[in-house]
């Protein structure tokens, strides 16, 4: 069995993430229609992905955790995505080809299954990467 | 007795649909029912009075808390921050309205700042493309009226812009297309089997990233070149794409919408540019429009107010003083922010820290973060100051461009909470106090100066 293997991320939205959105980025929508990485049901299979179970997500630039979940848009094998938000930024890479335009969609990721880690809320990922996170757990 | 308002815009996608309906409490303080609008809109709507706002304006203190302070010191604090910064850049605007848009260009002249707006990290290469290209477009009313046949490349209405296919593309009566969706051809480009791709004709499946290529070689088949073309172009067989040829040169009327699907992969303006150029072909032999699927309700506004006032859309540098210009890679807040070239950050009207990439957040906020917006974003989060505003489109009223560029007069469905202030009033504020700030620091360089000192004189040395 093949538990790592390089995938193609996209990131776009829905209207799960739309929604959850206006609702706040702190509330729990948010973070269940954001923290997840929708996977191709195969690539799942393949890499011994348990489904609604957290993957490590690396990328050149960095990696996030969230809840592998088969794409409820389909997706072709080799192409997963994450929806647009925190957590996809976490890995998108900052090369814009001169553009101004990060690149969102088309980039390699590797994705393991790591049931021994937790699916961090958008607001301790922020506030960590810029050096406001406290381990009492008052970020400020 | 509640109040009924008819006409009312929505304050989400580059839809702006007009046609929104609104229920309001007898005292006029209450958001109670959302018609017309999608699940989206209706969200912002019932959320504007659903709970608890920040109605004052919020400074960071040193131990990392947020304390309260008045409009005015905000208003204060932010001018001098401009004032100290070498570089400040206002980031934004896509739910502000054209007033604000024009009022942030007038604070940015005055500051010597950069002026960028969402289109900078969505949109931004289609704009590079019309530079480069031209493109044919239209209106919305007649796609509604006239198109027969609609082709979705890299964009999910479905999910993003939810009214688009009922009230302007597939569904609606149209004046010559009175069966609505039974007389229009549907074909969508993407690689995944979106929820749009589900109610297509016709769905290519296109291998991420191919863009070009499959562009391409629609091009040959319209020039001739078919037999040349491989067995397999981007992942879509030689066959589908003879027949979807066909169907695009048989269009009386046809309109290409296109979206991030196209920008945010390799290739950016380039894949935009040959969009074009195969509509360019088509309207040899047909008649066809391309548009592009703008996200925010009001973020091609500041791409007009920006084009009228400096002749540019967006990453417009007034760093020079006396004269703007534009050079997306340069001036585009991405490539400012990995330089780390910015030393004052204005957030407006969008939430940078949830949509840059995490590196780009991570150099903005070692300097000076400001946040000008109605929620707690996270962009407001990890603020230095935080001014709460009205919100655009429910609270403020104010002139809105739709994705076609139309423009649209949005009204006021609810009062903001006693004592805020909109967008427009804050960056005027602001504005207005830099202006004192730059006199009273040319006069204190200057005392024995007899002439009186003008504002341009100071900015433009």
């Amino acid at each position: 069995m093949i538990s790592q293997r390089t995938l193609t991320m996209i990131t776009h939205r829905s209207i799960e993430e739309g929604i959850a959105m206006e609702k706040g980025k702190q509330s729990r929508e948010y973070f269940d229609a954001c923290s997840v990485i929708e996977m191709n049901d195969l690539d799942m299979l393949r890499m011994g992905i348990e489904e609604d179970s957290p993957v490590r997500v690396v990328s050149e630039c960095g990696e996030v955790v969230v809840t592998a979940i088969i794409g409820i848009q389909e997706l072709p094998p080799g192409m997963c995505h994450i929806r647009q938000g925190v957590w996809a930024n976490q890995i998108v890479p900052i090369r814009t080809q001169s553009t101004g335009v990060p690149q969102y969609s088309g980039f390699p990721v590797t994705v393991t299954p790591a049931p021994e880690l937790q699916v961090r809320s958008a607001r301790d990922l922020i506030c960590e990467s810029v050096g406001m996170w406290r381990e009492d757990g008052e970020n400020s | 007795m509640v109040k009924i308002l008819e006409g009312i815009g929505c304050p989400y996608c580059g839809c702006s649909c007009d046609d929104v309906r609104v229920v309001v409490s007898d005292d006029g303080k209450k958001i109670l029912e959302v018609e017309n609008a999608c699940a989206i809109g209706t969200e912002i709507f019932l959320q504007a009075t659903n709970h608890e706002r920040i109605t004052r304006p919020r400074l960071r203190q040193p131990d990392g808390s947020f304390s309260e302070i008045s409009y005015e010191e905000a208003i204060d604090f932010a001018a001098k921050a401009i004032l100290n910064a070498k570089k400040p850049l206002m980031y934004g605007f896509g739910s502000t309205t054209c007033e604000a848009q024009r009022a942030a260009a007038q604070l940015m002249e005055i500051g010597c700042g950069i002026l960028d707006n969402c289109a900078s990290i969505c949109h931004g290469p289609s704009l590079m493309a019309f530079f480069d290209n031209g493109h044919p477009t239209c209106t919305l009313g007649e796609v509604k009226n006239r198109a027969d046949v609609i082709l979705y490349w890299g964009a999910n209405p479905v999910h993003a812009h939810p009214r688009h296919m009922s009230r302007y593309a597939i569904y609606p009566l149209g004046f010559f297309k009175g069966n609505g969706f039974t007389e229009r051809t549907v074909i969508v480009v993407d690689p995944r089997k979106t929820d749009t791709a589900g109610v297509a004709d016709y769905h290519l499946q296109i291998k991420q990233g191919h863009d070009y290529d499959l562009l391409n070689a629609f091009r040959m088949v319209l020039y001739g070149y078919e037999s040349d073309i491989p067995e397999m172009v981007a992942g879509i067989p030689k066959q589908s794409i003879l027949e979807v040829s066909k169907i695009l040169k048989g269009a009386k009327f046809g309109v290409c919408f296109f979206g991030m699907g196209l920008t945010h992969t390799d290739g950016r303006n380039h894949n935009v540019d040959i969009a074009i150029s195969l509509m360019r072909d088509l309207n040899a032999v047909s008649k066809w429009s391309i548009m592009a699927m703008r996200g925010h309700f009001n973020i091609a506004g500041p791409n007009r107010v920006w084009c009228w006032t400096y002749g540019f859309p967006y990453c417009v540098d007034l760093t020079k003083g006396d004269y703007a210009h534009m050079n997306p890679g340069e001036t585009s807040t991405i490539d400012l922010a990995s330089r780390d070239e910015i030393d004052l950050f204005i957030n407006i009207g969008t939430d940078a820290a949830a949509h840059f990439p995490i590196d780009a957040v991570k150099k903005l906020k070692k300097h000076t973060w400001i946040t000008i917006d109605p929620n707690v974003s996270m962009a407001a989060e990890i603020a230095d100051l935080h001014i709460p505003v009205g919100i655009s489109g429910v609270e403020v009223p104010g002139i809105v461009y739709r994705m076609d560029n139309v423009p649209i007069q949005y009204r006021k469905v609810i009062d903001m909470p006693e004592g805020m202030l909109s967008d427009e009033e804050v960056l005027t504020g602001i504005a207005n106090r830099l202006e004192e700030l730059i006199l009273e620091k040319a006069k204190i360089c200057s005392p024995d100066s007899s002439e009186p000192i003008s504002l341009e004189s100071v900015i433009c040395t």
